[in-house]
């Protein structure tokens, strides 16, 4: 599925300082019954998000409208447990582009990547001045640069790089995805596939 | 050291590398590729607005399990949604000729349990399935790991994903297992140690003389929990347990493609001088039965123990002051003798024969607790046959269990299978996550041993001190 180039992205920022955000509280499994993909974002962070009445837990961060932006800032281990992509697409669909944390789980950070949401890994030092940096300022605007593979603070300029790898970077930067990619080798994956012994 | 010393790991892998990216992920051939009804929609959607095939469906294989009722299967299915994604599941495989064990299907059950059964499961394979538990099917020898809805797209239309090769870690239990301990209890016991991120970016190899000695149910359980501990997969290398458990089931090879695929497997183990990334060595010695008692499975301890503090497991102080307001437990709390209100046996971590072997074993000429809800969901309908043939289900009912249909049910709570509000359960299943087995739903996670102790009990009980009396 095609998704938006990303390249640099200034946005003010969501804090979720929370460890071990696992998929199951990205999106409880009882929302995944769709067949199509659309509406995921309406059950983002659902049973923090909202009381078992369906009212808002004025205490969660979604639901406070000082904080807003396309990037979401996680606590480390983001993304554990299960591999639904859909919590994925919860994210997207929310309006998040970019997830930052000290620590992202496998396979998370690989269904992100295949959609279009940027998973970017900083140092927990860095983290923790992001959050403090939030804290002080809600409105505060935090740079992701995709090109020169960077994330900056504004407030305070502080800047810290972070990894990718060069495919990966190349097709963000493009919205080119791995299906196309293999769609161009057939030729050679049929005849691998004549040499494996099942 | 040799240059030529490569690990299970590195054989299996390197054998399905169709092309290495400069800078990027290795182009993985994949031998066997396993869906279900709710990561697959997506992605046969996908291919049609593609307008893409599938290239190998005979190497796919479905079955319904995450979303189906466990009682009255014969009858439909009553929430709309549910029925249309298992309907969504029969119309694709038919559409594009891929194997489709349904409901009522004789062979369907959980993917992860159905797999091996029939011999779909190899060593030496490569294979992947929209569910992260896919790590189950390691305990063969094959590097099997679950993956996302875009991915499940790329196996269908061309047979392969795109991975980085994770790091090598090597989990080396020996000695004796205490009575009383299982399986689950070895691996609660190992993601207690290295939390619940300790593996991430690894595929974990699991020696020594206890995965040796284990059951290919027991080397399965271990497995299956690999990515609790955030590990990619996990594997054993096959021997001749593995190959005694293939031998004569459906799917598997027969006559001389049998000798053929026995002697390549032979080759499948890691060589003497293998490097690994990272080594961990435990002592089976030091094993009791384990339950979890925070909200990711590593906050699991011994069930003779208290719950630590924060700092002795290395996690932040909000984020477990989080998980003990949930769960309604305080650090130092002793877990024996907590209440429990539900009991949960099945699962793709817990629901093959040798489970319900265990949790008969201790309620045989014992009654349920007046107060405790049982769900035993057997992993398949093979399972629920052996059950039958073996006088488990009359054990069961001479205690006050009913046995329920196959299914992934209240591991993850999608259909009715949900565990209310507040209420604790003792489960055999994988995660104790916030809201898992429904929301405000409290899992404590265990062996069939420790789950039938707490059905007959009504409480959190050691095993072991009913294992006494029998014996």
């Amino acid at each position: 599925m095609a998704y938006d180039k990303f390249t640099v992205l200034t946005s003010t920022a969501v804090p979720l300082p929370i460890e071990n955000v696992d998929t199951d509280q990205i999106i409880p499994a009882r929302f995944l019954k769709a067949t199509e993909r659309k509406g995921f974002g309406d059950n983002l962070f659902r049973d923090w998000r909202y009381n078992s009445d369906d009212t808002p837990k004025q205490d969660f961060v979604l639901n406070n409208p000082i904080y807003s932006g396309k990037i979401l800032v996680a606590g480390k281990n983001f993304g554990s447990g299960s591999s639904r992509e859909h919590a994925a697409w919860a994210i997207y669909d929310y309006g998040f582009r970019c997830v930052i944390s000290s620590f992202f789980a496998d396979i998370f950070k690989g269904n992100s990547l295949n959609i279009g949401i940027l998973p970017v890994t900083v140092s927990a030092d860095f983290l923790d001045k992001i959050f403090k940096a939030i804290e002080a300022d809600p409105k505060t605007e935090i740079t992701v640069d995709l090109p020169s593979q960077t994330v900056t603070i504004q407030a305070t300029g502080e800047r810290e790089s972070f990894e990718i790898n060069g495919y990966k970077k190349h097709n963000m930067m493009n919205g080119f995805d791995d299906i196309d990619y293999l769609q161009a080798m057939k030729n050679e994956i049929a005849a691998f596939a004549e040499t494996t012994p099942y | 050291m040799s240059q030529q010393a490569s690990t299970l790991f590195d054989k299996v892998w390197d054998a399905h590398v169709v092309r290495k990216i400069n800078d990027g992920p290795d182009v993985l051939f994949i031998d066997r590729h396993f869906i279900h009804e709710v990561t697959s929609p997506v992605a046969f959607l996908g291919l049609e607005q593609r307008g893409i095939g599938v290239m190998f469906p005979e190497r796919t294989f479905a079955t319904a399990d995450h979303n189906t009722p466990t009682i009255n299967q014969d009858q439909p299915v009553k929430d709309p949604l549910s029925a249309n994604q298992l309907k969504a599941l029969e119309t694709n495989t038919a559409k594009y000729g891929i194997s489709h064990w349904g409901l009522n299907n004789p062979k369907n059950g959980i993917v992860h349990v159905v797999g091996p059964e029939n011999g779909i499961t190899l060593p030496g394979m490569s294979i992947v399935c929209g569910d992260s538990h896919t790590s189950t099917h390691g305990a063969f020898g094959a590097i099997a790991f679950g993956i996302g809805t875009s991915e499940v797209e790329m196996v269908l239309s061309s047979q392969c994903i795109m991975q980085p090769k994770p790091k090598k870690m090597r989990i080396s239990v020996n000695g004796q297992l205490h009575k009383g301990v299982l399986p689950k209890d070895v691996v609660l016991y190992i993601i207690s140690k290295l939390t619940a991120a300790g593996a991430t970016g690894y595929f974990v190899e699991y020696a020594g003389s206890v995965f040796e000695n284990m059951s290919m149910e027991g080397r399965m359980t271990v497995c299956n929990m690999s990515i609790e501990m955030g590990a990619r997969g996990g594997m054993v290398a096959p021997d001749e347990t593995t190959f005694n458990y293939i031998n004569g089931r459906d799917k598997a090879p027969k006559g001389e493609a049998w000798d053929k695929a026995l002697a390549y497997w032979k080759t499948l183990k890691t060589d003497e001088d293998a490097v690994f990334d990272k080594e961990y060595h435990f002592d089976a010695a030091d094993i009791e039965p384990m339950i979890t008692y925070g909200t990711n499975p590593g906050m699991g301890m011994g069930i003779s123990g208290s719950i630590p503090t924060a700092e002795a497991i290395g996690s932040g102080q909000a984020s477990f002051d989080k998980a003990m307001n949930y769960m309604g437990f305080h650090q130092g709390d002793a877990m024996k003798g907590k209440k429990v209100d539900y009991v949960f046996v099945g699962s793709c971590t817990n629901g093959r024969i040798e489970d319900f072997r265990a949790f008969a074993s201790i309620v045989k000429g014992r009654k349920k607790a007046d107060h405790v809800t049982a769900w035993i969901v057997p992993g398949s309908h093979i399972v629920e046959q052996q059950i039958r043939e073996e006088g488990i289900l009359d054990i069961l009912t001479e205690a006050g269990f009913q046995l329920r249909q196959p299914g992934c049910s209240a591991c993850l709570a999608m259909n009715d299978d949900k565990i209310p509000a507040g209420k604790y359960a003792v489960s055999t299943s994988n995660r104790n996550f916030e809201g898992r087995q429904g929301p405000g739903a409290r899992t404590l996670l265990a062996s069939p041993l420790v789950a039938a102790a707490a059905a007959v009990t009504g409480v959190v009980t050691d095993p072991r001190e009913l294992l006494v009396e029998v014996n």
